[in-house]
């Protein structure tokens, strides 16, 4: 006998539990759901798009009928459960049936407030909460003229903007004198009200509602101060309320909401609750995105899984009111222990302000450009500390250098057939129109269905964007502490850890001994795993070819057609006629139909066969050259200037240091590619300073630059420090090395891992303490010793993974 | 009744690996996961023709080396929400022998 699983209220967050909860265990429970409405699962955040005629009713069905009979749940609509008798076991429903729980899922969600002045049960007086509300207003518009909005809030703004396309004439009306003042400031509030009235909406602020007036249905709306105002409509959208009516009536703990613990248990261990009706830690939410982490965790438990913690969610907002752009997130007003930095300009409609404390974003609210929005709020979530860019944090982190976009930055303005993906082609009306059809809601969900931004990622802040503003405030930004994969709930940073503490040494010792969900985890894990083992245990690790992307399994980069690439070595961009007629003459010996030089002055053999590639390193070995590693998570080039032995201008021998600094480094397996470049003088010919590690020689020394980056997004360096010798260099850069190869999370490059650890923590480090800086290089120069043999000769001589190159048999 | 064509031994393909059969029609991808089970397709991706052979292999899938879709070993079948399907071939197993039908 399967346990029984009761979910009463078939709304966005149960279900959302209940399909968590599939994913884990789809035959531990039957499963019933009780809902009051007549209908599936719809997305109560669209309800505003509806209302506004630009989406329809089967647009926003997350899980319609069907869906249920094909998960084997029983579905009761138009059933309101009245009791539950929690000795037996049993939940009672208004028609009287009855049924028995193992299990039971509480998720009655809010009741919009309705104020209780004399005449709010006047028919004509609604709330805006379900499809029911929704087509009460559809209706009202098609035959009445005057619309009051009680409540200028982001409830109150969407119907009100709703009803205003409907045709009506609008009033809103609030009691503060800011618009959204949970959400927003009095200057952004003041600047949402100038661009509503702009669009037709009135406003009577600081009213306060004394009576409705009419008879039999409504007729106006009176006010303290003694106005009144015709109505035919009055929409009560001032706020809303956990809930808790069952949960207070059954005896179940409530405060404000039905109080449950960090795993979403309530006072019964036997319910447990999410949603809107649930007050954890003192907080109700009332926005999609807190509900759907609960879900996960809540979902966690009710399998028995037993791991999940659900520890509160920071939430941000948007309005989805088409061509209102605004944005807010934290505490955006502040205090006496905040600072705020402020950028406004009255004639674009731009604002935005960003509450600092203790050098760590404590809210920020925009309006007019909310292209940062994202990132402010991944600052604000994972609390960064920005000092080390503060100077340039209003200009965003877009100010420069993206490509693949055409440049757009404010997803607002761009029409539906804009490009948004430039790699894969995607538009912005493709994305709006795959979120409402699939119901998605994070930006995994529209990378997998759509490929938006799933390549290079360049788009994503504008992906983001389209999301926050089709879904609203509820837009589900992506997970505070990711897992690494589906194979697993650990980070990089636990897995990482796990690894060192627990010296693991092999991708597949690592996952059985961290408890993977799956078998032989995936090609996402099983590389970072293998890297983490190869890092932190150089000479004990086993390096899984299995584990490796193709390019550092066959030590060539992989082409569209299946041939691979082969790009030899030259040291520092430094070659001769020798080495240039040996590469000639293999080129023609294997037939090579493309040769280019790369951006990092080596010399690229385009569309070898794969059979070929040991032989043709074979050639290559005997005229001296080895792997370059253009295919490798690893140190790509040393890119040089010709310096002082040939410039003019040149202030040190910049291609001997080069050569030196790829001589040391080569071969060195890293979290991403690595690319060194060392300019002779500050004209800085050999474009140091958007590499990840960049020396610029000057007449005194050496500058060192780190964390540059000329490719999506391009980043110059930060200044890591200025030092006199040579020596000082090498040391400077393994260390380095060594401190990103052991920190950084697997494909991250320096560029995003200096801004997420800050320029400031790696100067600790690598610049002012002199005996850390000693151990970094010291432990890579002993790690070097284990990466330094060509892998190229290994395979030429079949020694190794002999069979990569073979085919297994010829047929036919 | 098929042909059955001998192509070589289990341990001619690397666990969680793949090797390549040169067939009439183009290359096969053989496969083998962590369960020594054998599977044979169309070296082929669905999405874009990349070779299926030279993926990570886990559990019953393999990724795609060039854009990560991911594809089942025993239908061929891309994996939601990618759409698609890509060629297979029965295989067979008999002590230790691997056997294909075209």
């Amino acid at each position: 006998m399967k346990e029984k699983l009761v979910l009463i209220g078939n709304g966005m967050a149960g279900m959302r539990t209940i399909e968590e909860l599939l994913k884990l265990d789809d035959e531990m429970y039957d499963i019933t759901v009780f809902g009051a409405e007549p209908y599936g699962n719809y997305n109560r955040i669209l309800l505003s798009p509806v209302l506004a005629g630009e989406k329809t009713i089967e647009d926003i069905m997350l899980n319609d009928v069907e869906w249920y009979k094909e998960n084997d749940i029983t579905l009761h609509t138009n059933k309101t459960i009245v009791n539950v008798d929690r000795k037996k076991q049993i939940v009672i429903a208004d028609d009287g049936s009855e049924e028995p729980y193992d299990r039971l899922l509480l998720a009655t969600g809010s009741n919009p407030f309705v104020i209780p002045v004399p005449g709010h049960d006047l028919p004509g007086v609604i709330s805006f909460r379900d499809i029911h509300d929704v087509d009460l207003m559809l209706e009202a518009s098609k035959k009445h003229k005057h619309a009051v909005v009680i409540g200028g809030g982001l409830l109150g703004l969407e119907a009100a903007n709703g009803l205003m396309l409907q045709g009506m004439n609008v009033t809103v009306v609030h009691l503060g004198d800011v618009l959204m003042e949970r959400q927003m400031d009095a200057v952004a509030g003041s600047m949402l009200k100038k661009s509503l009235e702009e669009r037709g909406l009135h406003f009577l602020m600081e009213h306060a509602t004394e009576s409705i007036v009419g008879d039999d249905c409504v007729k106006g709306v009176k006010f303290s101060n003694g106005v009144e105002i015709a109505a035919d409509l009055v929409v009560m959208a001032v706020g809303i309320k956990p809930n808790v009516e069952l949960a207070e009536r059954i005896g179940l703990h409530c405060e404000r909401g039905v109080v449950v613990n960090d795993t979403l248990q309530t006072y019964d261990p036997k319910i447990y609750s999410v949603g809107e009706c649930v007050q954890h830690r003192g907080e109700a939410y009332g926005l999609v995105a807190p509900l759907f982490e609960q879900a996960k965790v809540a979902a966690n438990h009710l399998v028995k899984m037993g791991i999940g913690i659900y520890e509160g969610s920071v939430t941000s907002t948007k309005l989805k009111v088409t061509g209102i752009d605004l944005f807010s997130a934290g505490d955006f007003i502040g205090d006496d222990s905040t600072e705020d930095i402020v950028m406004q300009d009255a004639q674009r409609g731009v604002y935005k302000k960003v509450v600092i404390k203790d050098n760590k974003i404590h809210g920020a609210v925009m309006f007019g450009d909310t292209v940062d929005g994202a990132w402010y709020f991944q600052l604000l979530r994972d609390q960064t500390d920005v000092s080390d860019f503060r100077d340039s944090l209003m200009l965003g982190q877009a100010h420069l250098g993206d490509s693949g976009h055409g440049g757009h930055s404010a997803a607002e303005a761009m029409t539906d057939d804009m490009e948004v993906c430039g790699c894969n082609g995607v538009t912005k009306g493709c994305i709006t129109k795959e979120i409402t059809a699939k119901g998605l809601f994070t930006l995994d969900d529209v990378r997998s269905h759509t490929k938006a931004s799933a390549s290079c990622g360049s788009c994503t802040g504008l992906v983001e964007q389209i999301i926050a503003f089709t879904l609203g405030g509820d837009y589900s930004a992506s997970e505070q502490v990711k897992p690494m994969c589906k194979c697993t709930d650990l980070t990089h940073e636990q897995a990482q850890k796990a690894v060192k503490t627990q010296k693991l040494t092999s991708a597949l010792g690592a996952m059985k001994a961290l408890d993977w969900r799956t078998e032989d985890g995936c090609h996402v894990c099983r590389p970072a795993l293998n890297y983490y083992a190869l890092v932190n245990w150089p000479a004990e690790a086993f390096d899984d070819p299995r584990s490796r992307y193709i390019n550092e399994r066959a030590h060539a980069n992989i082409q569209k057609d299946g041939t691979y690439s082969v790009v030899p070595r030259i040291w520092g961009g430094i070659t001769n006629p020798k080495e240039l007629r040996a590469i000639a003459d293999i080129a023609d010996k294997y037939d090579v139909p493309t040769v280019k030089m790369t951006g990092g002055q080596r010399i690229d053999l385009l569309g070898v066969k794969k059979d070929d590639l040991p032989k043709m390193w074979k050639d290559l070995n005997g005229a001296g050259m080895v792997s370059g590693h253009a295919y490798g998570k690893s140190l790509r080039t040393v890119k040089t200037c010709v310096g002082k032995e040939w410039c003019r201008f040149g202030t040190q021998n910049s291609t001997a240091m080069g050569i030196q600094l790829e001589k040391l480094t080569w071969g060195s397996w890293m979290p991403h590619k690595f690319k060194i470049a060392v300019s002779g003088c500050p004209r800085n010919c050999a474009e140091a300073t958007i590499k990840d590690f960049g020396v610029v020689a000057v007449d005194s020394g050496w500058e060192l630059h780190v964390g540059g980056n000329g490719g999506i997004k391009v980043r110059a360096t930060d200044l890591l420090c200025k030092v006199n010798t040579e020596e000082e260099v090498v040391e400077y850069c393994q260390a380095f090395i060594q401190l990103y190869r052991e920190e950084a999370y697997y494909l991250d490059r320096t560029a995003p891992w200096i801004e997420r650890v800050g320029l400031s923590y790696v100067k600790d480090r690598i610049v002012e303490n002199d005996s850390l800086r000693k151990e970094l290089s010291d432990r890579f120069v002993e790690s070097q010793k284990y990466s330094q043999t060509d892998p190229w000769a290994e395979r030429a001589s079949g020694a190794v993974e002999k069979n990569e190159f073979i085919p297994l048999k010829k047929i036919g | 009744m098929a042909d059955w064509i001998e192509i070589g031994v289990v341990n001619d393909i690397p666990k969680l690996g793949s090797r390549v059969v040169e067939g009439p029609d183009g290359d096969i991808a053989i496969f083998r996961n962590s369960k020594d089970e054998i599977f044979a397709l169309k070296d082929e991706c669905p999405h874009m023709q990349g070779p299926l052979s030279q993926g990570i292999v886990h559990d019953k899938t393999v990724t795609c080396p060039l854009h990560n879709w991911k594809i089942e070993l025993d239908t061929g079948t891309a994996k939601a929400p990618d759409e698609g399907c890509t060629g297979k071939y029965a295989i067979k197993v008999e002590s230790d022998k691997i056997f294909i039908s075209l």
